[in-house]
């Protein structure tokens, strides 16, 4: 008999890409799936393979493709404070990602060659794959283009300048011309500053109610309509973070009928948090784009669920206790959402129906894989060998002691969540085991 | 009902005729009544109050002003109760200062409502005397206070209660003593 | 009796017979107000703690006085937002106060919530004294007090609040206590200073000073700030007047014994013209006295539940 590194069996092997769910076995050499089976092994098999390997029986648990989070913010370089590349990949590991791409907003910004190939050092020691993103522009000042070739050539996977939009649609167009020549998505961080004003919270009855100013659902729009436009212009894949309105969502599925090289992600946040929590002020529902009505819910989860949103992830945004502990307008935009996001998902869209497993870990692993070029997001023979093994019924309720994360800022702190990674497998190596 | 358990120490007969002797003692302890107002404690001491003026104003042909005081922001136990007592008007639209206050109370137990009473007082002036009238006295005082008229005096415990009854409030006339 | 909240954040949803109440026991203490010695020993030993951050000169007189008429004793501290760093001062008044066992904070921030943050963060009764553009309820409920000594009752009056609608607390405390009492309550002023759905709230909405003033009762006449005109919202102040000054010319649209409010400072010539401001249907300035009253009503209800245990021991260390 061969000798593994790892094997895994279970009776729910899912396998986003052919769509196959259904009983299984991995097996893992070499970093890598050596042989994937559509069964189990026989009981004396399963025997010999104890003695020999490391065997992880997933019976009652659902084994998947490792999971992808292509929006996350690990402050390395610049406040280390909050959050390393480190402690961030290991608060992925926890939360049951294998790989996780970093945004440019760090100080100084992921803008040059020197930079991306620093997190890629860094990231050789990480728990966790991490894939750095780099600026659409220098400084992310929005006015000229990065050395994109170079980017991509120090290991960055898509360019964005997330956390600040790209206000001067010329310098957008040229960045998408620009990108496409290395066949590399833009990632748009849709808001135009001019709408948003001075405005802290979505506008609608309860800024009115509250008396917060207001970001409208328009500061949002706007800027998913033109990026479209753009995109469809340069023909460049674009990638449009974080939407949160209900016309968001109906500008991309307008956007995917004609065949645009269109994507889009949606976080936990946006089709779990409404602006009604906005009654306590609470500083950590402060998030960019703002949570929004329930209607803007309903439709990001209509959007998941007819698949207009191709991408789950957490906008990770890591924040220091000093600095969210001040009055709500005062406070900085994000939260946490590494070691959370499986347990939203699979509460409020598994448990509730809107998605199923299969699509899950498209949204979470194939989707990602497949819009940045990654080689994650199957489970096929020679492709890396990240699992991502999930306890379905795992009632846990969220703790901030337990986080992995160096931050603190969740507003789901305390909420009773069902569904967590049991293990975490990145290379063939269980980089994560919860404990029972 | 409590009734039951109460025995009446005084009749509609008897709280009358208490009243006029108050008023009696009053005139003769002051030689008249000159200078003279009267003030109740809401909200039996402030129907007790009218009853004594009107019983003066028969015996001396003068009719006193009468003002009515109530006394919750005075209490010393505010801050301690977590449902603030209502607060009901103070009407005293004349002038105390260099006035010979009678003050008027129906029952006298710890002192406490009878020092917050006189604080208010001093607050509306300088009244050259204030003299505490009441109907019962039943002891058990946490204060060095005492009443210059006292309508009866009951020996009692800490636990018995004594109610008085007034017909402008409770249809009838009278003291009841009770409990254990 | 007892008010349903152990602080005063806003008035929305402070019902009916919280706000009665609140009537009645200021109107206990106007009479206080005007005796001799306009003072009772109700709050002696207890410590208030005034936060203005941002300036105010009514406001703050108003509770200081209230609070030395109900013997608090009282610290106050006041600073021009501008002046501070953002965020950190919070932080740290919240550290004081439970270090200096203070029972009962009035604050006045620029920042909506600031005041829940408060209440969330320590140990001690919270008062709005006024939070960004979301609540002021004290000034309200002295407006409701005002209309309610004059009218004698709430129920059926018609009202409209006339200008800077979007960023004004009062505006906000103001339309939901008339509201809860039983008013209806109308809105006027241009589209970019009327916040996003108010309507909601459930008043009707105009834009044309002349209708809405129309059979009114009360006109409450909110303060313009040139910062509006600034941000854009306004092409120039020259048009806001021509269009929402009240003036003269305005008030025979208005019911018989109609009454005028400004919570104050008032810009005469700006939303209001002198004559206005100053003529006999203006209850500006008893707005001033009951002011007090209320702000002691408020202070009163809310001061009780304290334990003397712990009064002990903050005492002893």
């Amino acid at each position: 008999m061969d000798e593994y590194q790892l094997v895994v069996t279970g009776e729910r092997i899912i396998e986003p890409e052919s769509g196959y769910s259904g009983p299984g076995t991995v097996y893992i050499k070499d970093d890598s799936f050596f042989k994937v089976e559509r069964e189990r092994p026989s009981e004396k098999q399963l025997k010999e393979l104890a003695n020999l390997t490391r065997l992880i029986d997933a019976t009652g648990l659902i084994v998947g493709p490792g999971l992808i989070d292509m929006h996350v913010h690990l402050r390395e370089p610049g406040r280390e404070d909050e959050e390393t590349i480190l402690t961030g990949a290991e608060a992925a590991a926890a939360g049951g990602f294998t790989s996780i791409c970093c945004m440019p907003n760090t100080t100084p910004p992921l803008d040059n060659y020197g930079i991306i190939n620093f997190v890629v050092e860094r990231a050789r020691s990480a728990k966790v794959r991490v894939y750095p993103i780099g600026a659409i522009t220098q400084g992310q000042k929005g006015e000229i283009i990065t050395e994109i070739g170079d980017l991509v050539e120090a290991g960055a996977v898509a360019i964005s300048d997330d956390g600040y939009p790209v206000m001067n649609s010329g310098v957008m167009r040229n960045a998408m011309e620009y990108a496409r020549m290395f066949d590399i998505p833009i990632i748009s961080h849709p808001e135009d500053l001019g709408l948003v004003g001075s405005g802290v919270a979505n506008e609608g009855f309860n800024s009115t109610r509250f008396g917060l100013s207001g970001i409208p659902g328009i500061a949002e729009e706007v800027m998913v309509a033109r990026d479209i436009m753009i995109s469809e212009f340069t023909r460049c894949a674009l990638h449009l973070a974080h939407l949160s309105t209900a016309g968001s969502i109906s500008l991309v599925k307008e956007a995917k009928s004609r065949k645009v090289a269109v994507s889009c992600e949606v976080t936990p946040h946006h089709f779990t948090l409404t602006d009604d929590l906005l009654e306590s002020y609470d500083s950590n529902l402060r998030v960019n784009p703002p949570i929004r009505t329930k209607g803007d819910v309903e439709a990001v989860k209509e959007g998941l669920k007819d698949g207009i949103v191709d991408v789950i992830a957490s906008d990770h945004a890591p924040h220091s206790q000093e600095e969210k502990e001040v009055e709500f307008q005062a406070a900085p935009c994000g939260m946490i959402g590494l070691e959370t996001t499986v347990g939203l998902v699979v509460t409020e869209l598994v448990e509730k129906g809107i998605i199923d497993w299969m699509e899950f870990f498209k949204k979470l692993s194939l989707n990602p894989a497949t819009i940045l070029k990654l080689q994650g997001g199957r489970l096929q023979v020679n492709a890396p060998a990240d699992l991502t093994i999930i306890d379905p019924k795992k009632r846990w309720v969220v703790d901030p002691k337990r986080f992995k994360s160096k931050s603190r800022n969740s507003p789901f702190i305390g909420r009773r969540l069902k569904g967590k990674a049991k293990y975490t497998v990145v290379a063939g190596k269980v980089v994560f085991e919860a404990e029972s | 009902m409590e009734s039951d358990k109460l025995i009446q120490v005084m009749d509609e007969v008897a709280v009358a005729r208490t009243i006029t002797r108050i008023a009696h003692q009053i005139i003769e302890r002051n030689g008249g009544v000159e200078d003279m107002v009267i003030i109740g404690v809401r909200t039996r001491g402030a129907i007790l109050a009218e009853r004594l003026a009107s019983e003066i104003e028969r015996i001396e042909r003068v009719a006193l002003p009468i003002g009515v005081m109530d006394i919750t922001l005075y209490r010393d136990d505010v801050q301690n109760k977590l449902e603030q007592p209502l607060v009901q008007k103070t009407e005293i639209l004349f002038q105390v200062a260099d006035k010979i206050v009678i003050l008027v109370d129906d029952v006298l137990f710890t002192g406490r409502t009878a020092r917050a009473a006189l604080d208010a007082i001093i607050d509306f002036g300088r009244p050259r005397s204030i003299q505490f009238a009441v109907l019962i006295d039943r002891g058990h005082r946490e204060l060095p206070i005492r009443a210059d008229y006292i309508g009866k005096s009951l020996s009692t415990t800490l636990e018995e209660k004594v109610v008085v009854k007034i017909k402008e409030e409770d249809g009838i006339d009278g003291v009841l003593l009770g409990g254990r | 009796m007892r008010l349903k909240s152990r602080h005063l954040l806003g008035l929305e949803g402070v019902s009916r017979q919280d706000i009665e109440l609140i009537f009645n026991t200021a109107v206990t203490f106007k009479e206080i107000l005007s005796r001799d010695i306009p003072k009772v020993p109700t709050l002696r030993g207890l410590t208030i703690a005034n936060l203005f951050y941002e300036p105010s000169t009514r406001t703050r007189f108003s509770f200081e006085l209230a609070e030395k008429r109900l013997s608090a004793d009282t610290v106050s501290f006041s600073t021009n937002s501008s002046s501070v760093q953002k965020g950190e001062t919070l932080k740290d008044t919240v550290q004081n106060i439970e270090a200096m066992k203070v029972d009962m904070v009035v604050i006045r921030h620029q920042a909506a919530g600031a005041p829940h943050f408060l209440a969330r963060c320590c140990n001690t009764k919270v008062i709005n004294a006024g939070d960004g553009a979301h609540e002021h309820p004290t000034q309200a409920l002295l407006d409701l007090f005002t209309v309610w000594e004059k009218y004698k009752k709430i129920d059926g009056l018609r009202v409209v609040i006339v200008g800077d609608i979007k960023y004004s607390r009062v505006a906000r405390s103001d339309i939901w206590g008339f509201k809860t009492m039983g008013a209806e309550v109308a809105i006027c002023g241009p589209t970019t200073l009327l916040p996003y759905e108010v309507e909601r709230m459930g008043v009707e909405v105009y834009t044309r000073l002349e209708t809405a003033l129309e059979g009114r009762d009360i006109v409450i006449v909110l303060r313009i700030q040139a910062e509006r005109q600034q941000a854009g919202l306004l092409p120039t102040i020259r048009e806001y007047v021509n269009r929402f000054c009240l003036t003269p010319r305005h008030l025979a649209a208005l019911k018989e014994n109609f009454t005028i409010m400004h919570p104050g400072p008032i810009n005469r010539g700006v939303e209001i013209s002198p004559e206005v401001a100053d003529g006999p249907y203006s209850v500006i300035l008893s707005q001033v006295t009951n002011g007090v009253a209320i702000r002691m009503a408020v202070l009163y209800l809310l001061s009780g539940g304290r334990l003397p245990n712990s009064r002990r021991k903050a005492k002893a260390s």
